[in-house]
């Protein structure tokens, strides 16, 4: 079949160059796909069941969680080469880099600790108890806080980063998924999968602030599980990727209004932006694929197949 | 030359003028494909969304996946329409005026083929716009570059309507054409559900849909819509269209004709 138009490079072109690296849970892989191009351009292998993925502030170490080899792993993302493994503690799944660059807050799903590393060091600072089956990670942008969300035990732990101690816990709904602060960290957000709902706090007081559920026209409610999301520039509005409904929720973080639902790949699980924040990235686990989502027009534009099961989804600029 | 041009002109117009005194039918063609796509495509709707297959970039909901098959039904029911208009023409004697006219009967014929095959794609413009009301979208370039497919997509369905009256002698046999040539083609075809669907259920009907001309049109017409060509439909489709009008010229062949010894 032959194109006639060049939509999407013309898309691209007006995009700034980089690309989106995607964990593939089944495939023991990590693809990379150019955001000029929306096509995938290389892969490569990582230890078992890869989730969490993120970059350091320079781009220069890409950290891997990968789950079933215990450990974290460290690549050098200009080579794909796998520089050395970091100790994370039993079934890593989710973790954040603290702003200083250094230390690394790893979820241990297995044995609800929250594992504290020194990235340079390669030791293990602290280990903090926290619920059963922790998962979402976040940390203020002032880096005081770190934040644990437990998906059995339903919390999210507030941690302190000077002390590494908890200092709040707050109840959400059922099986708490991701966590984010927005805002200069005035809140954070976090996602609750089987209870459908997403819980803002304000972080000076650890209480709610406002929740928010979805509705999926023609899906039945069970099947609308919120999961990872991300803010637009200036914290306007975040994307909600709602698991196996298929879709991803657009929500306005001033009203904590939903706004529009965009349908991508089945069971959508995490996503990350662009460098200007133009295109979303959605990882699709059961269809096997990234779907790109245009921001300004809340719309799907391409699916990109990538390996078995993605999950992870992080941003690096090209020429880093 | 100035009469090829003049004859064009007329028959056009007198196609058109006959469209407009008939607003009925211009509501009824655009209602017709907007039950479909309101009605028969909400109950499919396919929340979940549908496999991505051609031309589509990702996942795309059922109402999105009808729209190019009931642009292809606007054209088929209009080139049919057409083809009753000729057996009534014939009825009342003007098509007798029509063919007396010195002008080759095939340029005759092409004319009233293309004025026919014009009010159609005036319709399906008119069927986007309201799909487009309802947030049923395709890409801007689409709505132009549909318009040379769905010139040649219904230029071959409007030649299919003029083979067809060739042979029907009076406008009661109309109903013969609804059940045996528009609801089989259309059904029998990638209008209402992708080909590799059909052949999860049968084989056979797989096949059948895959030599069906009405196929090549809908699936011509969905690449376009997205800026895309498709040159196999294209192919099969102007293949389809000259057989057509090859043997509408022979049906209207005055050695041969029907129309002879009706007059």
């Amino acid at each position: 079949m032959i194109r006639l138009t060049a939509m999407f490079s013309l898309l691209a072109s007006t995009a700034m160059a980089g690309e989106i690296w995607v964990t593939n849970e089944k495939d023991d892989t990590i693809s990379v796909i150019s955001t000029e191009t929306l096509e995938v351009v290389r892969t490569y292998e990582t230890g078992e069941r890869p989730r969490g993925i993120l970059f350091n502030s320079d781009y220069s170490r890409v950290y891997i969680c990968a789950s079933d080899s215990n450990a974290v792993q460290v690549m050098d993302p200009n080579s794909g080469e796998i520089l050395h493994e970091l100790p994370s503690g039993d079934d890593p799944e989710q973790f954040v880099l603290h702003p200083d660059d250094r230390h690394l807050y790893i979820a241990n799903e297995d044995d609800a600790i929250t594992t504290v590393v020194d990235v340079e060091t390669r030791k293990v600072v602290a280990q903090i108890d926290v619920g059963v089956e922790p998962e979402g990670m976040a940390v203020s942008p002032d880096g005081k806080i770190a934040i644990t969300t437990s998906e059995t035990t339903n919390m999210a732990h507030w941690i302190d980063t000077e002390t590494q101690e908890l200092f709040a816990n707050t109840l959400v709904d059922s099986r708490p998924r991701h966590a984010e602060f927005i805002k200069d960290g005035a809140e954070m957000w976090v996602s609750s999968e089987i209870g459908g709902t997403l819980t803002v706090f304000d972080t000076a007081t650890q209480t709610e602030k406002a929740k928010m559920s979805f509705e999926v026209q023609g899906v039945h409610p069970d099947r609308v599980q919120p999961v990872g999301f991300e803010f637009t520039a200036g914290d306007t509005h975040a994307f909600v990727a709602l698991g196996p409904s298929n879709h991803v929720a657009v929500v306005n973080a001033e009203t904590y209004e939903v706004e529009d639902y965009i349908l991508v790949g089945r069971r959508v699980w995490h996503m990350d932006f662009n460098e200007d924040r133009s295109m979303l990235f959605t990882t699709n686990g059961v269809s096997g694929d990234v779907t790109v989502i245009d921001v300004e027009k809340r719309e799907a534009i391409k699916s990109i197949k990538v390996g078995r099961f993605p999950w992870g989804a992080a941003f690096r600029p090209t020429g880093s | 030359m100035t009469a090829y041009l003049t004859s064009m002109r007329a028959i056009v117009l007198r196609e058109a003028l006959r469209f407009i005194h008939q607003r009925e039918r211009f509501i009824a063609a655009l209602v017709r494909p907007l039950v479909w796509l309101l009605v028969f495509a909400a109950g499919f709707r396919a929340a979940l969304g549908l496999s991505i297959i051609p031309p589509y970039q990702t996942y795309i909901t059922y109402e999105t996946y009808i729209v190019p098959g009931l642009c292809g039904m606007i054209l088929l029911f209009n080139g049919m329409q057409s083809s009753l208009s000729l057996v009534y023409d014939r009825e009342m004697g003007s098509m007798k005026l029509l063919l007396t006219s010195p002008l080759p009967r095939g340029w005759l014929l092409f004319c009233k083929l293309l004025g026919s095959t014009a009010i159609s794609i005036l319709q399906v413009y008119a069927f986007l716009a309201i799909a487009a009301v309802f947030d049923i979208r395709m890409p801007a370039w689409g709505y132009v570059t549909a318009l040379p497919a769905l010139l040649v997509a219904g230029l071959m369905l409007g030649a299919l309507g003029l083979l067809l009256s060739s042979f029907i002698k009076q406008l009661e046999n109309f109903a013969g054409v609804m059940n045996f040539v528009i609801f089989p083609m259309f059904f029998l075809s990638s209008a209402l559900y992708p080909l590799w669907k059909m052949a999860e259920s049968s084989e056979l009907l797989h096949d059948i849909c895959a030599v069906n001309p009405f196929t090549h049109a809908v699936e011509l017409i969905r690449f376009a819509l997205y800026a895309e060509l498709n040159p196999s439909a294209l192919g099969w489709t102007l293949l389809a269209a000259a057989i057509f009008a090859a043997a509408a010229l022979i049906g209207y062949d005055p050695a041969r004709t029907r129309i002879g010894r009706r007059g």
